[in-house]
């Protein structure tokens, strides 16, 4: 079983059930792999010995009833992991070592999944490209010169790479859809509420969700539904029934109704993506979907109205990094106001520190009115925009992003034009609902291109059949050449 | 409008975030451009809009007021840059 780790998360469970491979021996392959691809600087820290003591375990006690039997994963360094330290990508947060577990990431293991590492990511998750990391940029599988797309990364390179078999990131502007689009996998952002964000290291709360990212459609459907589910601990989790979206994925999509909206066609949009568009348009209509135009006019105001609204909760929700508690502290200062002051300079690295000042300057005396509260009314007339779309449509089928995986450093001096690469996967965040980018294409230097599916609140089910039946007639072949082994 | 040098270390002390001279400018810059892209909502007329407060069909619950853990001052102060037994030590407040 030497091909075992380029397998999917479904087919490997399948041979952990039948006892073709042993935990412990899947285990050991990923951390060979993981071993051989430190270029990638996909993970902060790795628990190899965690990882087979578990797995050892699990092969000693055998429990084939689980959605994740025997499966080591490797998660986002976003996720507080009992013990293990959790950094979110900041050097203000370098040797914290939380004493509670993510309610998620509690939910993969006790579907008997156990950790393998935790991945890199921007800092406080607040990047497309992974470059804001303390702990250095990931690079992307596809070429040794790219950036994975951010901020979950990390987590889209070592999935790409076969050095997880599924894994989990955060999305609160795309920051799963993006990198999946980046590197030729799938990644899925759930409905706002869906999946706890209790233990999470916070951005935005009001936008950031936890989602799978995975090499197939299928194996989206087993992480969602193992991470998923109400929880207590988070004031806006959604109590409803659990969905057994595994159990109920279909390929069948005859007679649905896809939106194609119209603003999400840009200007300078290159030809390669627009072909792509148009590329999945005629897989779903050839599987008997109906496509219908449609407009979501304020899309053009939605990067504008986040760039208020992150930042802003960014703003406050970040305000506890203060040296006293937990993290990093300076040691210069000569009262406890210098000590704040030079513990944030010196612990936040430059895109941190620029949202915090932009966030606690819209939210300051005189400004509230003209910016955030004109936000919270703009978001509102985004969210009207997707209600009136899903009275007419099933779904919406869009671009990912506007371009393929671009080059380290190429958009570093640039804030507006990094922020400009989230452009299709903004809004969703804003109106709270479920998306799901899916490969789709190469663009003409051979780089993975995504499409996305946009959902309405809580049918992540049928984005998830669209996105099966997508898949299977689409033909994208997430072959990597592993150059850096 | 612009944000001139001052404001943006008005703002810095309002974020108790010590900004390096030298960066100040380049801060400016940055932060300029991205308030220039911003103000494109001002296009917008928004005087008849509510403002989305919650994305979710659902009030806030509560829980209700027991305590549900306790005695783990422990595992709190474990993380701490600085404490002693019972406290986070900080630098002198009061003389």
């Amino acid at each position: 079983m030497s091909n075992i780790t380029n397998q999917s998360l479904s087919e490997i469970l399948k041979s952990i059930k039948s006892k073709k491979i042993s935990s412990l021996e899947l285990t050991q392959a990923y951390i060979k792999n993981i071993e051989n691809a430190k270029k990638l600087n996909a993970f902060v820290t790795t628990t190899f010995d965690q990882a087979l003591e578990n797995a050892k375990k699990f092969d000693n006690k055998q429990n084939n009833e689980q959605l994740l039997s025997g499966v080591p994963l490797a998660v986002k360094d976003l996720f507080c992991t009992q013990n293990v330290k959790t950094t979110a990508g900041s050097n203000i947060l370098n040797n914290f070592v939380p004493s509670y577990e993510s309610t998620v990431t509690k939910n993969l293991w006790n579907n008997g999944a156990f950790l393998l590492g935790k991945l890199n990511c921007d800092e406080f998750a607040m990047g497309s490209s992974n470059e804001t990391s303390f702990f250095g940029n990931v690079i992307n599988p596809i070429g040794d010169h790219l950036v994975p797309g951010g901020s979950s990364g990390g987590s889209s390179s070592a999935l790409a790479a076969d050095l997880t078999p599924a894994t989990i990131g955060t999305d609160t502007g795309g920051s799963i859809r993006q990198p999946a689009s980046f590197t030729g996998t799938v990644g899925l952002k759930p409905t706002y509420g869906l999946c706890s964000r209790w233990g999470i290291v916070a951005f935005a709360s009001s936008l950031d969700q936890a989602g799978p990212m995975t090499k197939t459609v299928n194996d989206c459907s087993i992480m969602l539904e193992a991470m998923s589910g109400f929880d207590e601990k988070d004031s806006t989790s959604i109590n409803k029934k659990k969905e057994l979206y595994s159990k109920n994925l279909k390929d069948n999509i005859k007679g649905l109704k896809i939106g194609i909206p119209k603003e999400y066609r840009v200007d300078n949009m290159p030809k390669e993506i627009d072909e792509l568009w148009e590329k999945g348009k005629k897989i779903l209509k050839d599987l008997g979907a109906q496509l219908i135009d449609i407009s979501l006019p304020h899309t053009k105001y939605a990067l504008p109205t986040y760039y208020i609204v992150a930042p802003a909760e960014a703003s406050s929700n970040l305000a506890r990094y203060d040296g006293v508690r937990y993290g990093y502290r300076s040691q210069k200062g000569k009262d406890l106001i210098e000590m704040y002051e030079n513990t944030r300079s010196e612990g936040f690295g430059d895109e941190v520190k620029r949202r915090i000042l932009i966030g606690t300057y819209v939210l300051s005396s005189g400004y509230y009115d003209a910016y955030y509260l004109k936000a919270q009314k703009v978001r509102q007339l985004i969210k009207k925009d997707f209600d009136d779309s899903f009275t007419k449509v099933d779904a919406i089928l869009t671009p990912s992003t506007p371009s393929s995986a671009f080059k380290i450093g190429e958009k570093t001096n640039d804030p507006v034009s990094m922020y400009l690469n989230d452009i299709f996967t903004v809004p969703v965040n804003l109106a709270g609902l479920p998306a799901l980018s899916l490969p789709a294409g190469l663009d003409k230097k051979g780089y993975p291109l995504g499409l996305q599916l946009i959902g309405k609140a809580l049918d992540e089910q049928k984005i998830l059949n669209i996105g099966y039946a997508f898949e299977k007639n689409c033909g994208y072949n997430n072959e990597i050449k592993k150059w850096w082994s | 409008m612009s944000l001139d040098k001052e404001k943006i270390k008005h703002v810095a002390k309002l974020a108790r975030i010590s900004v390096d001279e030298a960066k100040v400018d380049s801060l400016t810059k940055d932060l300029n451009s991205i308030f220039k892209f911003i103000e494109q909502l001002n296009e917008l007329n928004t005087d008849k809009v509510e403002p989305l407060t919650s994305i979710l069909n659902q009030s806030l619950r509560s829980r209700k007021d027991e305590i549900s853990d306790g005695k783990i001052r422990e595992k709190i102060l474990k993380n701490s840059p600085k404490k002693n037994e019972e406290f986070f030590v900080v630098p002198k407040v009061v003389e």
